[in-house]
């Protein structure tokens, strides 16, 4: 193996091209969906409620995954940093400096896409591997900076914070995780809406242009290294702020609930829902939320066993996702009409 | 400069650790040309076999030897049965994979052996190694296994035909193929490999680690970042990335203030993370020229 010899090679494709078309839905189906987003909690219990919030939640870091990956091809494992800072943001304005709830999260958003901005510029220089251990790194370091002394008069170090939940405005005749549910439905749809119209965009068509073939976006005229970082940043602020309403819904932030494993879970959230496919976010989400829930169900001990199991048949019959699902019966919808 | 000095005697000893775990991840990635997230979780498995069969009477070598066997057509099985369904998969969903089967081999390692910590023996004892009391003979025995290891690696990946052919599928399975290299069987093979050195190292490492499921969380991304640090392709490069991170880890956890047992990761890591950016391709990785 000597050192000198140059490896030339045709650059491949460590994520799918997917047409920007194929990343939405139809507009009958997203009537149908939201339909059901707006009505199934009037009927479910406040438990079940409270679940749903969180797979929003966890629905806008994967779509903010999506976008970054799905959308510019590059890959990180960093996610949950972005989380923890959003997350820590709202908690310590709510908390220390008595900011309205609604309020924080914007805060939150911009922190988390400085920050996010910032980091893709020593980013810009790694790819694949390389930047899913950079990304790697900051997972691992983020809850002990977070435990750091230094900090501790405001993040509450170790022992983390805790948050008020807030009530229904107005006084509106619901109850708190109902409110909740709403309040993050609304952010999230139109989270959504921003990022489908982001990648229609120019900015878009140029993300995807990275993705595809780097060197032939270059010499389009596309500047990487501004697109790179900005969907970097786009990520992290989104990220922000899920992580600001995961601070609210659950009441509570500590520095051992931003482990690696939460990143790993985003990351297994996208490759569940379809990697580029941005209403496959939500379907991810439920994924990460529910199957460790039915795994503990069908055996304590082998949990862990079942869950890979069930990880396994689903990329086994699914390796592009949920996505693959939707196109399937997208062609049986057509095929019917004709 | 005692200190100084001690420190990085230390660093080398756990080095020793890393570039084990760092050679089977070169191994595999040269077969599959991506990490395998599950490779840590395998080596687990494989030493808690070779335990196994000592506690049932089997001597040292002898479990060592059917551990190996043992791990390698265990390792052929899995990418059999599980990765090559896969192969025309898109490679974030082999991730996946990789996932759930270290999700899989910890929980069931969990539920047969249970998660005490378990004593494991070594053929080398551990009394100081030359009057060094930082070094024990047991470490230096494992360099020397290590040292062993890449020596076999470097000839077999440089002079012999199944080693070539290997190397030709990964970097260009198309062109392989051409020349009638069976690149399915050349991934599979890898994986055996692959599991065999991850064997090895399970088993070196485990009398300093103790034998646990989760032995290998912490060992296997010190073994990522060192074969990273040195450029993936090259087994030299993996052996003197697992000692330079060692050596990292001590200075960082000696001479920053505040870096307390937690913070040496996050550190080390960020080292590696600004000679990356310097040299993207590591130390000893050859750079790679991509055409559009």
């Amino acid at each position: 193996m000597s050192a000198a010899a140059e490896e030339v090679v045709t650059e491949g494709q460590a994520v799918e091209a997917v047409p920007k078309r194929a990343m939405t839905l139809g507009a009958g189906t997203s009537l149908v969906v939201l339909a059901a987003l707006v009505l199934l909690p009037l009927v479910v219990k406040n438990f079940i409620i409270f679940q749903m919030t969180m797979v929003l939640i966890y629905g806008l870091a994967v779509l903010a995954l999506n976008i970054l990956t799905g959308g510019s091809g590059q890959f990180s494992l960093g996610q949950s940093a972005f989380y923890a800072i959003g997350a820590y943001a709202s908690a310590i304005l709510m908390e220390d400096f008595g900011v309205n709830y609604a309020l924080t999260l914007p805060i939150a958003g911009l922190i988390c896409f400085v920050v996010g901005y910032l980091f893709g510029h020593p980013a810009l220089r790694l790819s694949g591997i390389y930047l899913a251990l950079a990304t790697f790194a900051l997972a691992t370091a983020m809850p002990q900076f977070l435990k750091l002394g230094y900090f501790e008069k405001w993040s509450g170090g170790v022992q983390g914070l805790v948050v008020t939940k807030p009530d229904a405005p107005f006084g509106l005749p619901m109850s708190q995780d109902m409110w909740l549910y709403y309040f993050t439905l609304v952010i999230t749809l139109a989270i959504y809406i921003f990022s489908v119209n982001l990648l229609r965009s120019r900015s878009g068509r140029a993300l995807m242009a990275i993705r595809d073939n780097e060197i032939a976006a270059s010499a389009m005229g596309v500047n990487v290294a501004l697109y790179k970082t900005l969907a970097f940043g786009v990520s992290a602020g989104i990220t922000g702020v899920a992580g600001g309403l995961g601070a609210i819904a659950v009441q509570f932030v500590a520095p051992d609930s931003f482990t690696i494993n939460f990143a790993i879970a985003l990351f297994l959230g996208m490759v569940v829902g379809g990697v580029g496919w941005l209403p496959g976010s939500i379907i991810g989400a439920a994924f990460i939320i529910f199957v460790p829930n039915i795994a503990e169900s069908i055996s304590k001990g082998l949990s862990g066993a079942v869950f890979g199991v069930l990880l396994f048949l689903v990329i086994f019959l699914i390796p592009h996702g949920a996505r693959q699902i939707a196109i399937v019966s997208q062609r049986l919808v057509a095929r019917l009409r004709r | 400069m005692e200190l100084f000095s001690n420190q990085v005697l230390a660093g080398i000893s756990t080095g020793a650790i890393y570039a084990c775990m760092a050679l089977a991840v070169v191994m595999i990635y040269q077969a599959i040309d991506h990490l395998n997230f599950a490779q840590g979780e395998m080596a687990m498995f494989s030493t808690f076999i070779s335990w196994q069969l000592m506690q049932w009477g089997v001597p040292y070598w002898g479990s060592f030897v059917i551990t190996i066997v043992f791990s390698f057509a265990a390792g052929i099985m899995i990418e059999r049965a599980l990765f090559r369904p896969l192969a025309k998969a898109p490679i974030l969903t082999q991730v996946a994979g990789f996932i759930a089967l270290f999700s899989i081999i910890n929980s069931c390692a969990g539920l047969i052996w249970d998660f005490t910590i378990k004593q494991y023996p070594t053929p080398f004892g551990s009394s100081p190694f030359l009057g060094s009391q930082l070094i024990s003979t047991h470490q230096a025995g494992m360099i020397g296994v290590t040292l062993l290891m890449l020596a076999g690696l470097f000839f077999f990946f440089r002079y012999t035909r199944v080693g070539l052919a290997m190397r030709a599928a990964a970097s260009l399975p198309e062109s392989a193929r051409l020349v009638g290299i069976n690149t399915s069987w050349m991934i599979a093979l890898g994986w055996g490999m692959a599991a065999a050195i991850g064997a090895i190292a399970g088993i070196l490492i485990a009398p300093v680690v103790f034998l646990e499921p989760n032995m290998m969380g912490g060992v296997l991304v010190y073994g990522f970042a060192a074969a990273v640090l040195g450029g993936l392709t090259s087994p030299l490069g993996a052996v003197v990335g697992g000692f330079l991170v060692g050596i990292m880890e001590n200075l960082a956890g000696t001479y920053i203030p505040g870096v307390g047992n937690e913070l040496k990761l996050p550190i080390a890591l960020a080292v590696i993370i600004t000679v990356l950016v310097v040299k993207p391709a590591g130390l000893f990785g050859r750079p790679t020229v991509k055409r559009v």
